[in-house]
């Protein structure tokens, strides 16, 4: 049924890189020059390998919409990278970073993806930090790390709570080299329309100068998509507001198939919603349940009158308060995975528990005073202050949780106005990060022949949860480390292929189709704005398609994704014109896409009865509320190919084989 | 938290189709503005009205909204990113306003940025300086030495972050009255001048992006200041100091030669 081959070497999973290496083709260094790479996107894992495969000497060509590659979204992961160092001499291991991960993913990865990834963890750590990664650091002048949820190791390294943007600017330091060379060729400012298959195989792009308006041919041997996930389906999201899955959903439309689109992260600990007119959620790092509690009142009147704004937290007694992770979980408390603790908050809040003073009321606390006074005696006792006063333990406590979280804190009283040093933070789950997306081979390449996803954009390593700290080093890992060695096996049948011609009929024809729908949506001449269809899609997504499922909410969520889409291409109003920069017009492209990725997304979660990782059925869970898997019907990866109407999209599978981890109910207890 | 009266505003907004036309400010009222909203929020709002009357949105640059990506950069009442310190525009909420304000908001003003439309500015000379030595000439093999072999003292760990957590949106080129960009450059300048994987070629480096950044057309620094009181991330003027120093010693390497 399926035509699926994962192409997973042979061996024992411990060697199957390493023979893999050994065995695939190489490209001699004078033959990279004659060869062209697009990579379209360029967060850690697009600007990493637009780094690495232009100083291995391919030309690349590298797009982003934004105005520099350094405003790519993953400069906005704040607390950490994971990597199988060691450093802390807690019994971490690559084998325990693969079980990790594989677990925390709900046993729905594919084993040998991760094993690498493990694997090259620890390279990353090096490499990032001989180009000048300012990681954090201890007194003895060795690198520091912390915990993340999911795991019982201190493996993440981290920058203060701007880890993303310090790996990312390495990589933009990498790219900005090769391109001081000449090597990369950078098209800032440039939106992939279409991809561009010539014989079967990905030769090109047609992108829009965002600036000029102009439409562009560009041709290369292989195409690389690096464009991140798709979270922004769901309007709000952590994501920025430029997050587009344009780019994935145009491969698929040409026959990437896109795998599990129903496994979405919903991260626990982002600021709530504040109301109708907001733009977007901005996450709060997981890097502060190191130090956090979390909580609500155990007396539903006390969270009543909190409501009411007539009882404030620090009111309520020790023993009135409910550290819900705390009781369910008590081997990993506050860090369970994101998946688990995610459910937990909207469990209480539905109970009627939630703290939230805003329009929906959902919230519960992330309380830093019992670390403030932990930290403050043990300074305190440090420095031998023997008869400090609470007050002058807490002000010594405030400044360690300074020193870690300083620039979380900042922002969070930016957003809300209210001083977490003194009072807990206020949290709620928030759409963060996509585990589903371009379905690929163990080489990383989609079923489309010359076109590689990597990062967020393919589904590869982190099954239904991902990690903490684990997209970044994903990011990274495929970047700078597997796909670079991969591609060649691809490329080395092109050394004599010369230049691709952009004059080809496929390149004529993928450009009319782009002028085809720009002109649609400037002709169209609708009531409502592009903003007014997302935010409705949005909610949608949320309220049936989010963190709880059920097939009626599901089944209810297709056909109104399809009215919002059918309503949205004779009603929508795109304003101003084609030639020059038209933001709104960017817009209208995007959510198209996302309006037809929606409804796959549904129609996945539809047939997936089970609950696995980020996707909770509520017909499939256990009395307590725990997450019930079907690993009998469904230990396989859903790969959807594009037949026109998401509706008609045809299911292949991909088996899912378990050699060396033992397939098991997850706990956290 | 605060009583949700909505605000009533006047904004005079600086409209340029392109960057040959000579632009304009424009004026427009918005209504019963949420204060917890944030600015760019108050921006969307003011371009759902004017979508709704047929007319083009006003466009301006961000993404992240959540101050660390760069890209927001509005020049309002005055300020780069307007009221308020250690923030960006996207940060900014309207709490800091009251009912009734009129609020400037134009594009950064510099002669190496210019206008591309409305609020939004070309900042590729940053890049351009980027490229001309704002990096380790390291490979990306990963076949480096194990990432604690060299220990790195913490007080210059630290001081290389903070230098390194510059965003790069141009608000110091915005507010200094010289349209200089010493802060940027030598933030980049120090973060790597402090670490021993960056002082290897640190000679190099300083005078390769002082000169790019020279025929960028960005101005003098003349020690005002204004850089590091707008600068959203805190970027201290000692950093201009280490790079003036760095770049000293090396023309006095680079004569030896």
């Amino acid at each position: 049924m399926t035509k699926l081959d994962a192409k997973i070497p042979e061996g024992p999973i411990a060697e199957k890189w390493t023979k893999h290496k050994n065995n695939i083709r190489l490209v001699n260094p004078a033959n990279k020059r004659l060869i062209d790479v697009i990579v379209v996107g360029t967060g850690l894992a697009g600007g990493s390998a637009a780094a690495t495969l232009a100083e291995l000497g391919y030309n690349v060509k590298a797009f982003c919409y934004q105005d520099s590659p350094r405003r790519a979204h993953s400069i906005a992961a704040q607390g950490g990278i994971n990597a199988a160092k060691n450093y802390q001499g807690d019994g971490d291991s690559t084998y325990r970073l693969f079980y990790d991960t594989v677990k925390g993913g709900d046993y729905r990865s594919r084993e040998a993806n991760v094993y690498r990834l493990a694997e090259v963890s620890a390279n990353i750590i090096d490499q990032c930090v001989a180009q000048g990664v300012p990681f954090a650091r201890d007194y003895g002048g060795l690198l520091d790390n912390r915990s993340f949820g999911g795991v019982q190791v201190s493996r993440t390294f981290y920058a203060k709570g701007q880890t993303g943007q310090q790996l990312l600017l390495g990589c933009y330091s990498a790219m900005s080299r090769q391109i001081g060379k000449g090597k990369i060729k950078m098209y800032n400012r440039h939106e992939m329309l279409d991809l561009v298959i010539v014989n079967g195989k990905a030769r090109g792009i047609i992108a829009r100068n965002l600036v000029t308006g102009e439409i562009e041919r560009h041709s290369a041997h292989a195409v690389v998509i690096a464009s991140g996930g798709y979270g922004n389906v769901f309007f709000l999201s952590t994501n920025a507001m430029g997050s587009n899955a344009s780019a994935a959903w145009k491969i698929h439309k040409k026959g990437a198939f896109f795998a599990n689109p129903c496994y979405t992260q919903i991260h626990p600990t982002c600021i709530p919603q504040h109301g109708d007119q907001q733009s977007k959620l901005t996450l709060m790092s997981e890097s502060l349940r190191n130090d956090g509690r979390i909580w609500v009142p155990k007396k539903k009147e006390d969270a009543e009158a909190i409501r009411a704004g007539k009882l404030k937290p620090t009111q309520i007694a020790e023993e009135d308060r409910d550290y819900y992770l705390e009781r369910r979980y008590p081997s990993f408390g506050n860090l369970v995975p994101r998946d688990v603790a995610s459910r937990a908050a909207k469990e209480r809040c539905d109970a009627g528990y939630g703290v939230g003073t805003n329009e929906t009321g959902e919230a519960v606390y992330l309380d830093f005073s019992s670390a403030i006074m932990r930290y403050g005696q043990e300074t305190a006792n440090v420095k031998g202050y023997h008869n400090a006063s609470q007050e002058e333990i807490r002000k010594l406590g405030e400044e360690v949780v300074e020193k870690k979280y300083g620039n979380l804190f900042q922002m969070y009283e930016k957003i809300t106005a209210d001083n977490p040093y003194k009072t807990p933070m206020k949290i709620y789950p928030a759409v963060h990060y996509t585990m589903g997306g371009i379905w690929v081979d163990y080489n990383l390449m989609t079923t489309i022949e010359g076109c590689y996803a990597v990062g967020e954009a393919n589904f590869s390593d982190h099954g239904a949860n991902r990690l903490g700290a684990s997209a970044l080093m994903q990011g990274l890992a495929d970047g700078y480390f597997v796909l670079p060695y991969t591609i060649g096996d691809y490329l080395a049948d092109d050394i004599r292929t010369g230049a691709i011609s952009t004059d080809l009929p496929e390149f004529e024809e993928a450009e009319n189709a782009v002028r085809e729908r720009i002109d649609f949506f400037l002709n169209n001449k609708g009531s409502k704005s592009v903003d007014h269809f997302h935010k409705r899609l949005g909610k949608v997504m949320w309220n049936k398609v989010g963190m709880a499922r059920n097939a009626q909410g599901l089944k209810e969520a297709i056909e109104e994704i399809k009215q919002i889409r059918e309503e949205f291409w004779k009603d929508v109003r795109v304003p101003g014109s084609g030639d020059g920069m038209n933001l709104e017009l960017e817009k209208a492209g995007r959510v198209a896409d996302f309006l037809e990725l929606g409804e796959l997304f549904a129609r996945d979660g539809l047939l997936r009865e089970e609950s696995c990782g980020g996707h909770y059925r509520e017909e499939h869970s256990t009395e307590e509320g725990e997450a019930e898997r079907d690993d009998a019907n469904f230990t396989h990866v859903s790969a959807w190919e594009y037949k026109g109407e998401p509706s008609d999209a045809v299911l292949h599978q991909e088996a899912l084989k378990y050699e060396n981890i033992e397939l098991k109910t997850r706990s956290y207890k | 938290m605060s009583a949700n009266k909505g605000l009533n505003l006047t904004l005079k907004v600086w409209r340029q189709k392109n960057q040959d036309d000579k632009g304009q400010m424009e004026t427009y009222q918005v209504k019963d503005i949420s204060t917890d909203s944030s600015f760019l929020e108050m921006m969307d709002i003011l371009n759902e009205q004017l979508i709704a009357e047929d007319k083009e949105p006003v466009a301006f640059d961000h993404d992240c909204r959540e101050g660390i990506c760069g890209m927001c950069s509005m020049y309002i009442n005055g300020e780069a990113h307007g009221p308020g310190r250690g923030i960006t525009t996207c940060q900014l909420h309207m709490r800091e306003f009251n009912d009734g304000d009129t609020i400037y908001i134009e594009p950064w003003r510099a002669k190496a940025f210019p206008v591309i439309k409305d609020l939004v500015v070309d900042r590729g000379a940053f890049d351009r300086i980027m490229a001309a030595g704002g990096f380790v000439s390291v490979n990306t093999s990963g076949n480096t030495q194990d990432a604690n072999a060299i220990p790195i003292e913490k007080a210059n760990a630290d001081k290389a972050f903070d230098a390194a957590t510059c965003i790069g949106c141009g608000a110091c080129v915005a507010s200094c009255k010289n349209a200089s960009a010493m802060l940027f450059v030598s933030a980049k300048v120090s973060q790597f001048a402090l670490l021993p994987q960056g002082q290897v070629e640190a000679a190099e480096r300083v005078q390769n992006m002082v000169k790019v950044m020279d025929e960028e057309g960005f101005g003098n620094c003349s020690n005002t200041g204004a850089c590091e009181v707008e600068c959203p991330k805190g970027i201290s003027l000692e950093n201009i100091a280490r790079m003036n120093r760095e770049y000293l010693s090396a023309s006095f390497k680079s004569e030896e030669v």
